[in-house]
């Protein structure tokens, strides 16, 4: 999963434009706790993977990030010892001992594994749809070193994918018994700290160790991709800011469930998408 | 006026070594041994030597990873435009010294074409406005200007060396340090890229050093050579110079072309075009009317039409079969496009073809690794795969529980057994990796295997490698020839290295674009092309099917008795 220029207006745009998109996105899934607006940014999300042509590489991801919620939910369900309505009873399971399942502890597991798997989704469309070497040059000025190390953390990505293919491929040709599980592991390991130690000694003679931040020079102007998704990353927040202000999206599980999905929620959630999605409508200059 | 040429102006040279020894951590022999050496400004250097001889070292001591980035016991100087290596480590001397590695994949650090080009003049904090020129010019002149806001992730192979060398060049540096640069291109590649070299060279007073084991490529290009031997350099001369010497002291690193001139007592000549105009000189140069190449004698070309021939005449029971074969890549290109041929038990055959020709997936559909979108893949037997990276295939901690015993003193691994195999060098793991696939027979009881070598060990019934001498030495692939020809079953080696190809195989399968465009007999094909030819071919003009230089030499002894007779007739 990497990225890829393609024509979309989310590509078109500069990387700081949807970086602030993405990351406004983020911070509302973060801070708000209804499950009507985080259903709300899911969605947004997938419209979004869909409109910015990288639905088909986002699929991976999401069933990654069904299996968290789920994993998420089951979880807390068990684990959990409030809330007042239990729905099922285990008796007494072995290292958890008495164990109830409660209403609202399952809820609860379901909406933050509804928000663990809209931030991963998030996570892949920003790996999938904003330029690496972009936001490297955007970050520059302040953290070089930082910004460049992130960028290529993202970069060594899909070499190591490339890798474990092989090493998989290079396992499945040979005759007999198949090498245990965790040979595997300490083979891929080794490749790993070969394939870092190949990219380090590369940056070092390409003055990595040295690099200075370039003195200031002429920004590129802002197209009008970079207006629209800036201005739905500042919609985004002010709608988020202001439901949090107004007490429409709270909810609360314990030790009672109280799931607000009202008028109120469901505009909040639909404000979001609307505005969200809106940069996407914009279709002209989007060619990669 | 460049950096080179500011260093002419000086008149000292541009790279000075003195009396370097270098040992690597843990070592217990010095790689470099007491080297000393001169590099003036806009020389074109190519470093020849084996595996292990001390050449990617030295380009490391250059370049100052040795010792700043890899650690170690260093005495001696280096010194890089003026600049002590001990003092200054790889960043700061990046702005004198580009370096360019064998891998390319590991090379390219960032996402697009552009970015990659930039990198290395952002770290030295240029303007952004410089930056673009810089990146501009470096693509114009390397030719990638059409691929700048690609994703480096998409480039082929050839493609993304040249961006490497690109990124390495863009900053015009005063040297460029290259350790085998082309050893995974294809022949069009890899002579393109000397080419490009040899240009900057001219053009910009680069100065070039280069190791490279294929020597036949760049010897010509060169104005001098160094000749390394266990750490020490053993020659520095002119490039004529150079295949004298090895002809006394290290055969191993002799031209095919040179080694053909010397076998009819003739001077070694360096390339193609010196080698043709000695034996011109000599009046040895064979009459093409007289000994034609093998693909002329027919009028339809019988390398076109042998593919379809083959296919329709293998009724008896083949190795290995493909029918009317296709892969086409989900969101990508067609990998393989109808391919139908037929593979003889017992058969070497060698797949050639440019980088992206689809020689490395026609494997692997014979391996069962990929299955066909359309068309049928049928073997008799089981199919051994050995992949382009023999250390994939390393996963245990001792030599001896990855193959069995017998397999291991088959291929010459056996001493090895206590060794950790990630600590053996290339043409070890290589030989130790085909003695894991080929493995111990036991799944061959009542298949089509056979016992091959004397070892008892039942072979599969093809054997497929996939570019196994990239970055070997000359006594390496000689080893590897041996080793496959005691191989029962059918053999394919995808190979970019027309030589190896000559001394192995009986029939090679030129593939483009998915499609076989060429099937014959070794000499049928090797004879009958500019890139995928032997140097001797290339030199004899594929006279007389001659490839390699002993049957070079052969024919031109051959001519040379007929021109006797002819003069003493005419008299």
């Amino acid at each position: 999963m990497s990225y890829r220029r393609r024509s979309s207006a989310l590509h078109a745009a500069g990387a700081g434009a949807a970086l602030a998109w993405c990351a406004a996105l983020a911070l509302t899934a973060i801070v708000e706790s209804s499950p009507v607006v985080l259903g709300a940014l899911a969605l947004v999300v997938l419209c979004a993977s869909a409109f910015a042509g990288v639905w088909r590489e986002l699929r991976r991801a999401l069933w990654l990030a069904s299996l968290l919620a789920l994993a998420i939910c089951v979880v807390n369900a068990l684990v959990t010892r409030e809330g007042l309505t239990v729905i099922w009873r285990f008796g007494n399971l072995p290292i958890l001992g008495q164990t109830n399942v409660t209403l609202e502890a399952t809820v609860y597991g379901a909406v933050s594994g509804l928000r663990a798997a809209t931030l991963v989704l998030l996570g892949a469309l920003y790996s999938l749809a904003v330029d690496p070497d972009q936001v490297l040059m955007l970050f520059r000025r302040w953290s070089f070193r930082s910004a460049l190390s992130a960028t290529i953390a993202t970069r060594m990505v899909p070499v190591l994918i490339r890798d474990s293919k092989r090493l998989a491929d290079a396992q499945r040709c040979r005759p007999g018994a198949a090498p245990g599980r965790l040979q595997l592991i300490r083979a891929t390991t080794s490749g790993v700290l070969d394939r870092a130690l190949d990219v380090a000694a590369a940056l070092e003679v390409r003055g990595y160790a040295t690099a200075r931040p370039a003195p200031g020079g002429a920004r590129r102007p802002m197209s009008r991709h970079d207006i629209g998704f800036a201005a739905a990353a500042a919609g985004v927040v002010s709608i988020s800011v202001a439901a949090r202000i107004a007490g429409w999206s709270a909810f609360s599980a314990y030790p009672v469930l109280r799931v607000p999905a009202g008028v109120h929620e469901i505009a909040v959630g639909g404000a979001l998408a609307l505005v969200s999605l809106a940069p996407f409508a914009d279709r002209r200059g989007v060619g990669a | 006026m460049s950096l080179g040429a500011q260093h002419h102006a000086r008149a000292e040279p541009l790279v000075s070594i003195d009396e370097l020894t270098y040992r690597y951590p843990a070592a217990t022999t010095p790689a470099l041994d007491a080297v000393s050496l001169a590099v003036n400004a806009g020389e074109f250097v190519v470093v020849a030597g084996a595996s292990g001889s001390g050449k990617s070292t030295l380009l490391r001591a250059v370049s100052g990873l040795v010792p700043h980035f890899y650690g170690g016991a260093l005495s001696g100087h280096v010194s890089v435009a003026g600049n002590d290596t001990r003092a200054h480590g790889p960043g700061d001397l990046a702005r004198e010294v580009g370096t360019l590695f064998q891998d390319p994949e590991t090379q390219i650090v960032m996402g697009t074409v552009r970015a990659e080009l930039a990198f290395a003049v952002e770290n030295r904090g240029w303007r952004p406005a410089a930056v673009a020129r810089a990146v501009e010019e470096v693509a114009l002149a390397l030719a990638v200007d059409g691929l700048l806001d690609r994703p480096t992730a998409e480039l082929s192979g050839g493609e993304l060396q040249r961006v490497a060398l690109g990124a390495t060049l863009a900053g015009r540096p005063a040297v460029a340090c290259l350790d085998e640069p082309t050893s995974q291109l294809d022949p069009v590649a890899g002579d393109e890229l000397i080419g490009l070299l040899r240009r900057l060279n001219e053009d910009q007073d680069l100065t070039v050093i280069l190791a490279e084991h294929r020597l036949e490529r760049c010897l010509a290009a060169a104005d001098r050579v160094i000749g390394m031997v266990g750490g020490r350099i053993e020659f520095d001369g002119p490039s004529l110079g150079f295949l004298e010497w090895a002809l006394r002291s290290a055969p191993y690193l002799v031209t095919p072309g040179a080694r053909m001139l010397s076998r009819v007592g003739l001077d070694p000549q360096p390339g193609v075009k010196a080698a043709r105009a000695a034996l011109r000189a000599a009046r040895l140069l064979p009459d093409l009317a007289r000994t034609p190449p093998p693909d002329a004698e027919s009028e339809s070309g019988p390398t076109r039409a042998l593919p379809q021939r083959r296919w329709k005449r293998a009724k008896q029971p083949q190795a290995l079969t493909f029918d009317r074969v296709w892969n086409e890549l989900r969101d990508g290109p067609v990998a393989l496009r109808g391919l139908s041929l037929s593979i003889a038990p017992g058969e070497r055959v060698a797949l050639m073809g440019r980088n992206g020709a689809g020689k490395s997936t026609l494997l692997r559909h014979a391996a069962g690794l990929m299955k066909p979108t359309r068309g049928q893949v049928e073997a008799s037997g089981r199919v051994a795969l050995l992949l382009q990276n023999p250390t994939d295939y390393l996963v245990r901690d001792r030599v001896a529980e990855e193959a069995p015993a017998a397999a291991l003193e088959r291929f010459g691994v056996a001493a090895l057994a206590d060794r950790h195999p990630r600590d053996l060098s290339g043409g070890e793991k290589q030989r130790l990796a085909l003695a894991i696939v080929l493995g111990d027979g036991r799944e061959e009881a009542g298949g089509a295997g056979a016992s091959a070598g004397g070892s008892g060990l039942q072979d599969p019934a093809v054997l497929c490698l996939d570019e196994p001498t990239r970055g070997m030495d000359r006594a390496a692939k000689e080893d590897l020839v041996a080793i496959l020809r005691t191989v029962a079953g059918a053999v394919i080696v995808a190979t970019h290295d027309p030589e190896l190809a000559a001394a192995f195989a009986d029939r090679v399968i030129l593939l483009a674009d998915g499609a076989v465009i060429a099937d014959g007999t070794t000499a049928q094909v090797l004879c009958g092309g500019a890139y995928f030819a032997t140097e001797t071919a290339r030199i004899l003009g594929g006279a007389g099917g001659a490839l390699l230089p002993e049957a070079g030499a052969a024919l031109l002894r051959r001519e040379r008795v007929s021109a006797d007779v002819g003069v003493t007739v005419r008299r």
